[in-house]
Parts: structure tokens; sequence; C-alpha cells
């Protein structure tokens, strides 16, 4: 079953992708780490889908649906702000600034 | 009909609104605002009249009208919106709203060229409505409403002409030393509603002799309460200073409100509870010690004055301190006598003093002049101008003066009697009968002078004015005529058996008065001998203080305000009030002042809750500003920093 | 070890380096190649868990559609290397601080075996037969050996799954359009 194993390897992947989140800054970096962050999630959802029934894989097929179309609408953002400030370097992007 | 007495108050207040709403809308509509005005106290005083036969039919027991409930407190203090009909309220209703309407027609041509005509209607009515309410109610919440709505009237009244400052500081005068006394009323109905357990005044009269001990703290306290309340609105010692400063509103209203009405209030609030009253000997000395020595100092300092309605202002302060004399000696149909004589001839000479200053005032303008025309000494010899005038205010000095058969020889010498009486019980009382009688001596005197300063003589105001002078027309003198016949016959109210009377009144407020008579030791009336000296005391002393007052005014030619020599010693003091005003200035004012600026304002109020308080909060809620604007850095990795960190602390809290 | 755990070894060290390669390599380009990197190792995973039909589609959705998208924006962009550091020196220490204690956290689910699973869950006494506990497993598992890969995720999908799976495809949509409207220059 690998239960234990892929629950750690998941939660490994999960702090990998937190720290790719907190520590990198560019935009598109960012993005892909939060992908990453979805796959350590979905891994979790089939370990776990062994035991529960199939609901878990659909909830990942789900996952990928809603990954993608943010994916999409991310990057169509990310380039109308590069086409705005021409840097994707979110340091540099600082508006919400209190 | 007496189910109707509502309408007796609903009727001037509805004239108050009517012609509130004119003064807002159409202050020119002068023709209205009379109609309205005259008309709804006139209906009142009709309304009133055929109360009083009901009740002269009836057996004198009192009627409660119940109009709503006003508050359902608890089941034991229920207090409702309810007006009783018994003899004494009667007595009040008649005097209010009959010297009302004469005030009233009176004020139609004294106040007709004033811009502010309307409102001045709108006041005056309002003021009736109240004073009802006042006399009429049923329970003291109920009277306070009247209490306090008079005051607030008096207030505007007195500040009618508030350009002027003065006229403004005046009304505020009045106000705050009324709001004293009505502190002391507020006070002694705590106390009954806590240990008598009722506010209705049939109810009061009924159980306090059962459940409070005679002569005991607690009823002494109460009433000593109700007499600091009286003081305020009677204007006694020590909260007399503003009924004088209140000459400054429209003579008519120094009338109405300032003699004949809201200033007796006191004395009928001490009859209402004339069982309360009665209960304690200490406060009973104590109001009439403060009546008497009210009427003495109030007389002397009518002596000197020139302003002619500062001395009836200091005379209508020395009457009431009488009617306190006798109410205080537990003689409380002497105090309503007295009350009801005095409305009648202190407003025939407060309405004289009106035609007086409405002809000097119109002289004035037709000469150009400049002169004080209130001030006496710029009169003289208006006689031959105003002979109605004259003759009808010469009517009502007589009465004022005491002498018989006018109406305030029998209500005045019924009073000094019954304290000469209760002398045997105190010294204080007969001390308080040689004040009186030494104050009536005054009363002669200062009377006499303004008479003859006014009236006699040679016109000082010079010969501009003079072709100018003459009688107020006859809308103004009609109510004099009508005012001076009461003041003459107002005695036969209660003519004492020696003049062939039968005590009228006295057997008409005895359903009232039964349960006081039922607690009071009787009071042995002087006869014979005694009787006689002290009639003739008192005619004595009106007949020798009117010669004297003529005799010394006209002994020397009377010095212009300009002229006028400075005075010395004693007439120094009068002239000056005995300074009370500073002495109050220097004792409660200044340091209500020093007190309010440095301590509450600069102290507490700027720098504790403005400085400390708010601007603390402020800062404080700045500095947590400061510190959440610190957060948001606009860094979405801060942002994603901080969620992380959430997530730790959630997940720690989750998996223990 | 059996060599089903020993596969699993291989597969997560190399999901675990390129994911780390991933996480700190300067050019986004290369960046995305090891994270797609990290998605075969992932498939590979998802096949050790009876995940047949995910891992097809991890391989072919992820990989492939969402991966390339990202190295189309990118390339688009011609976004450099990131040059100098890639994040100021405190933001080091917080970003792997933070993920080290999270990452710490989570790993107490290195622990969970099926028969502890089913300890917790259950009422019943320690060591009860986690196929009671849990039918569905069992069940799904018979829906594949009876139906195939696919019929068994698809029976789900299309019967109790139907209403969300229709409201993904509007997702999409809207997805569609709103990434087409933020990216024009002008509309």
């Amino acid at each position: 079953m690998l239960l234990g194993p892929s629950l750690a390897l998941s939660a490994v992947l999960f702090a990998i992708g937190v720290a790719g989140v907190l520590i990198r800054r560019n935009a598109i970096v960012l993005f892909m780490c939060i992908e990453l962050m979805l796959n350590a999630v979905n891994l979790t959802f089939i370990a776990l889908a062994q035991v529960h029934g199939m609901s878990g894989q659909i909830m990942v097929f789900f996952v990928m649906t809603v990954a993608a179309a943010e994916a999409a609408v991310g990057l169509a953002i990310i380039l109308a702000i590069f086409r705005h400030t021409q840097t994707v370097d979110l340091t540099q992007l600082n508006l919400l600034k209190g | 009909m007496t189910d109707l007495i509502w309408l007796a108050v609903a009727l001037p207040l509805l004239g108050a609104i009517l012609n509130g709403a004119i003064a807002v809308a159409r202050p020119t509509w002068k023709s209205a605002v009379s109609f309205i005005g005259v008309g709804t106290l006139v209906a009142a005083f009709a309304v009133a009249v055929m109360v009083a036969l009901e009740a002269a039919r009836g057996d004198g027991a009192a009627t409660t009208v119940h109009l709503w409930r006003w508050m359902p407190v608890t089941e034991r203090l229920n207090i409702d919106l309810a007006l009783v009909v018994d003899r004494l309220s009667v007595v009040m209703l008649l005097v209010i709203t009959g010297v009302g309407s004469l005030i009233h027609l009176f004020s139609v041509g004294y106040m007709r060229a004033d811009a502010g005509y309307a409102r001045y209607f709108a006041y005056l009515n309002l003021f009736v409505a109240f004073m009802l309410v006042l006399v009429l109610g049923a329970s003291l919440p109920v009277s306070f409403i009247g209490w306090e709505g008079v005051g607030l009237c008096s207030y505007l009244l007195i500040g009618f002409w508030f350009d002027d400052k003065a006229n403004a500081d005046a009304g505020k005068k009045a106000f705050l030393a009324n709001r004293i006394g009505d502190f002391g009323v507020l006070i002694a109905m705590f106390m009954l509603w806590w240990h008598v357990g009722t506010l209705d005044f049939g109810a009061i009269a009924e159980r306090a002799p059962a459940l409070l001990p005679l002569g005991g703290t607690v009823v002494t306290a109460i009433t000593l309460f109700l007499f600091l309340g009286c003081t305020g609105k009677s204007a006694q010692i020590p909260l007399f200073v503003w009924l004088p400063d209140a000459m400054a509103g429209p003579t008519p209203v120094s009338a109405l409100i300032h003699a004949a009405t809201m200033v007796t209030a006191g004395v009928f609030l001490v009859v209402r509870m004339g069982v309360l009253f009665t209960m304690s000997p200490v406060t009973q000395l104590v109001v009439t010690l403060t009546g008497a020595l009210t009427a003495f100092l109030a007389a002397t300092i009518a002596l000197r004055q020139y302003d002619i309605k500062k001395v009836l202002a200091y005379s209508t302060v020395s009457q009431l301190g009488y009617m306190f004399i006798g109410v205080g000696t537990g003689a409380y149909t002497a105090g309503i006598f007295h009350l009801v004589t005095h409305a009648f001839f202190k407003a025939l000479l407060f309405l004289g003093a009106g035609s007086v200053i409405h002809a000097m005032h119109h002289a004035q303008h037709a000469a150009h002049s400049e002169l004080d025309g209130q001030d006496m000494r710029n009169m003289g010899g208006l006689r031959r101008a105003m002979p109605w005038t004259f003759l009808l205010m010469g009517l009502a000095t007589l009465a004022i003066a005491g002498v018989p058969p006018f109406a305030g020889f029998f209500s005045k010498d019924e009073i000094l009697a019954a304290a000469f009486a209760r002398g045997e019980v105190s010294p204080v009382y007969l001390a308080s009968w040689a004040l009186g009688l030494a104050a009536a001596l005054m009363t002669a005197f200062y009377m006499a002078r303004l008479m003859a300063m006014t009236f006699m003589g040679r016109f000082r105001g010079g010969d501009a004015m003079q072709p100018h002078l003459h009688d107020a027309p006859w809308i103004m003198t009609g109510p004099l005529v009508v005012l001076g016949i009461l003041s003459v016959t107002g005695g036969g109210l209660n003519l004492p058996a020696f003049a062939g009377g039968s005590h009228f009144l006295e057997h008409w407020l005895e359903p009232v008065l039964r349960p006081v008579t039922a607690l009071a030791m009787p009071l042995a009336h002087p006869h014979g001998m005694t009787e006689f000296l002290l009639l003739g005391g008192a005619i004595a002393a009106a007949v020798i203080g009117l010669a004297a007052g003529i005799r010394l005014t006209l002994a020397r030619p009377v010095a212009l305000p300009a002229d006028q020599p400075p005075e010395r010693g004693l007439a120094r003091l009068l002239a000056a009030k005995y300074h009370i005003d500073e002495i109050y200035d220097f004792l409660v004012v200044r340091p209500l002042m020093w007190f309010s600026t440095r301590v509450l304002w600069k102290g507490i109020d700027q720098f504790i809750v403005d400085r400390i308080a708010v601007g603390g909060i402020a800062r404080v809620t700045q500095g947590l500003g400061w510190l959440g604007s610190r957060l948001q850095n606009g860094q979405v990795a801060f942002y994603v920093a901080m969620f992380a960190v959430g997530a730790v602390i959630i997940l720690r809290t989750l998996a223990r | 070890m059996d060599v089903v755990t020993l596969v699993f070894g291989v597969f997560a060290l190399w999901a675990v380096v390129s994911a780390l390669v991933c996480v700190t390599r300067r050019s986004p380009i290369s960046s995305a190649m090891w994270l797609v990197s990290t998605m075969f190792a992932l498939a590979g995973i998802y096949v050790l868990l009876n995940a047949e039909f995910i891992a097809a589609i991890q391989v072919l959705v992820y990989a492939g559609a969402v991966m390339v998208l990202f190295l189309f924006v990118i390339m688009l962009l011609n976004v450099d290397a990131e040059i100098g550091p890639m994040r100021r020196s405190y933001g080091w220490v917080v970003g792997v601080g933070a993920a080290l204690v999270l990452g710490a956290q989570l790993l107490v689910m290195r622990g969970y075996s099926v028969q502890r699973l089913a300890d917790e869950i259950s009422t019943m006494p320690l060591g009860v037969d986690p196929s009671l506990v849990f039918p569905e497993g069992a069940a799904a598992r018979a829906a594949t050996a009876s139906r195939g890969v696919v019929g068994g995720i698809a029976e789900p999908l299309f019967q109790a799954y139907l209403i969300p799976f229709e409201i993904t495809s509007v997702l999409l949509l809207a997805a569609a359009i709103g990434a087409v409207v933020l990216a024009k220059k002008r509309l």
C-alpha cells in the first residue's frame, strides 16, 4: 500500500514548494512552486484513494482541471503585468504596500 | 362640565401652537394673532367660570379627571396624567385665566408695534397653559410639568428682546435660580415616593400623617426641599435675586408672570402640600421667617430704587414674603387670599407702569429723546397727561399699602394677625409679625414715593416730550379699569366679621384644607381689644407710610439721573441692593467659574478626557495602525510567509 | 524490502531531487524542466499506487499541456535568469525555516499505515480488519478488476460526480475567456 511513505513524500514535496514560494521572486517560478504544492497534495489524494475508494482519484482529476484553469488565468495576468511594468520580479511589484 | 377641564389647558396650548406657527410662517398677521391669543384665553376663562359654578354647587369634594396613563413604572407607582378640580385649583384657575385674559388684552395694545408680536403671544399662551397644568395637576409629577414649563416660558419672555445681552442674561439668571429650586422639588419628590409611596396630592394628604412621624426629620426634610423649590419659583431669600432682573421682559409679562401668577406658584405649592408643612413645625418656622425677612429686606431695597419696574419688582418680592408668612403660620386661607388680591393690584400696578412706559416711549420717539423711559426721575406730573392711569394706579397703591377698605388691607391684615396669634408658640412668629408690620410701613412709603415721583410735581423729561404724553388707548386702559374694580372690591372675597363679612374664601377653601385643620392646633384669632389694636397699627402704618412717602418725596425737587448727588450710608447700601448680586457673584459665581474653568474644563475635559482618553485612544490606534501598515508591505511573498506561519500554528493546534 | 518499495524509493528520490533543483535554479526554463521531471517521477509513483489513469493524465495534461504553457509564457516574455541573490538574506532564512517547520509537522504522516488509520477511525478495539472499516477501497479494487482502469474511474465520475464535472467545464471555459481578455493588448 505504501501509505506512510507516500504521505511523507507528499509532505516533503509540499515543504519544498512552500520554500520555493517563499524564497523565489520570479512570478513564473512562484507559479511553478504552487504547481509543485498542488502535486504534493495530489499525491496525498492518490495514496489515500487506495483506502477510501475512487473519490480521491476523481478529486485529483478536478485539481488538475482547476490547476490548468489557474495556470491559464495566472499566466495571462503575469503577461498583463509584464506588459505594464516590464518585470515579473515580485519585489518590484508592491502596489499593495500599506 | 368638570370633565371638560382639560379644555382650559388645551385652549391656551392650541393658541400657543397656532401663534407659534404664525410666528414662524407669517409674523405680520397681527390681527389673527390677537384674535387667537386673546380668544383662547377668554374661552379658557369661560371654561373656568363654568367649572367654578359647578364647584360652587357641589359639596367641595375634589374631582380628579384622568386623561391618560402617563408613567406606568411599577405596580405601586403608576402616574396618570390627571387634573384635579377642587376649590383651591378653581380659585387659581379663575385668577390665572381672568387676570391672564386682561393682561393678554392689554398686550394687544402694548406690543402692537413689536416685530415679535406673534412670538410674544405664542409664549404668553404657552405660559398660561403650563400655569394651568401646574395648578390643576393631580400629582406632583404632573404639576412639575407645569412648574418647569412656566420656568421655561418665564425664561423665554424675560429674554424676549434677546438682541440685548442684558436681557438674555437676565433670562438665564432666572432660569438658573429656578433650577436650584427645581432640584429641591425633585429631591422632595423622590423622598416622598420613598417614604410615602405615592406622589398623588390627595393620597399624600391621606397617608402622610399615618406614615410619617409628626415633626420628624423626614417630613421636615421633604418640606424644606419643597420650600427650596418655592424660594426659587416665588423669589424668596436666598433665590430672590432673579426677579428684579426679570423686569427686562415686556411689562405685561412682568404683570402676568412675575407678579400675578407664576411667582405665586410657590405659595400654591405650600398650600397644596399643607398637610406636610403642618406636620413639620420647624419648616413652618423657616417658611415664616424666610417670608418675613424677604418681605422686610425687599421693601427696604424698594425704598431707594428709581426704575419704576424695579420698585414694583421688589414690591412683588416683598408681597410674596407676606404670602409665605401667611402659609408659614398655617393661615393657608390668608395666604391664598393675599395671593388673589395681590394678583389684582400688582397686575394693575404693572400694567399701569406699562402704560406710563408706553407713553414715555412714544413721547421719546416723537421728541427724539434719549432719556431712560423707565427712570422715575425723568417722569413727574404725569397725572395731568394720564388721568386714568393716575386714578387706577392710585387705587392700586391704596390697595397694596393696606388702606381700608381696599383689597390689600384685609388680606395683609389677616396674615399679620395670624402671625401675631402664633406668637404664643414661638417668638419667631412675633418677630415675623413685627418685620411684616415694618414692611407694611415701608410698602406704603415706597408706593407713595413711586406715585409722587411719577405723577406729581412737574414733568422733568423736558418740554419737547410733554405734549406727546397721553393715556394709553382703551384696549390697554380697559383691562386696567377691570383690575381697578377688582383691587377695590377684592377684599370682599374674605371679608372678616368685624367688617360685616362672612369669611367667604375661608368657607370656600374649607373642604380642601380639612385634612390640614385636622392636624393643626386651632389658631386663636385675636379678638376684641387686641384685634382692634392690630388693625389700628396696620392702618396707622399704611397712612403714616403714605403721608411720609408723599411729603418726603415732594419736599425737595427730584434730581435728574445726571444730577443725582452720590448717596451715602444706608441709602447707598439700599440703592446697591445690599450688594447681594455682588456677594453671590463672589461666593458662588466666581468659585464656580474658577472650578469649571480650571478643574472641569482645563483639567478634566481638556487634559483627562481630550488629551489622555480621546488623544490616548487615537495614539494607541495610530500605533496599532502603524504596526499593521508595516505588515502590509506589498510583498506577496511576505503575505505567503505569514500564511505559512498561520498554517504552522493551525497544524500545531490541531495535531496535538 | 520488496521490489515495489525499492522502485518507490527510486521514484521518491527522483521527485525530491528534481523538486529541490527546480526550486533552486536561477533560470526559469531549467526550473520548468526540472518541474516536469518531478511530475514524471510522481506519475511513476501514481502507477505504484494503483492510479494508472491519473498517472497517464499527469503526464499528458500536467507535464504536457500545463508545463508547455509555462514554457511558452517564459519564452514569450524572454525572462532572463535572475541576477543577484534570489532573495534578500532574511527571506531565505524565513522561507526555508517556515518550510522546514511545516514539513517537519507534516512528516508525522510518515508513520501512517492502513491498519493505524483504521484503528484511529473506527470505534472498535485495536487490530480491526481495515477492509471492514474502509469498504470503499475494496469495492474500488473490485471495480478496477472487473471494468478496467478507465472504467473504474469513469463510473463514479459520470454518475456521482457528474455535476461537479460539468461545472469544471464551465470553469475551464471561463478561464479560457479570462485568459484571452487579460492577455490581449486591447479588445
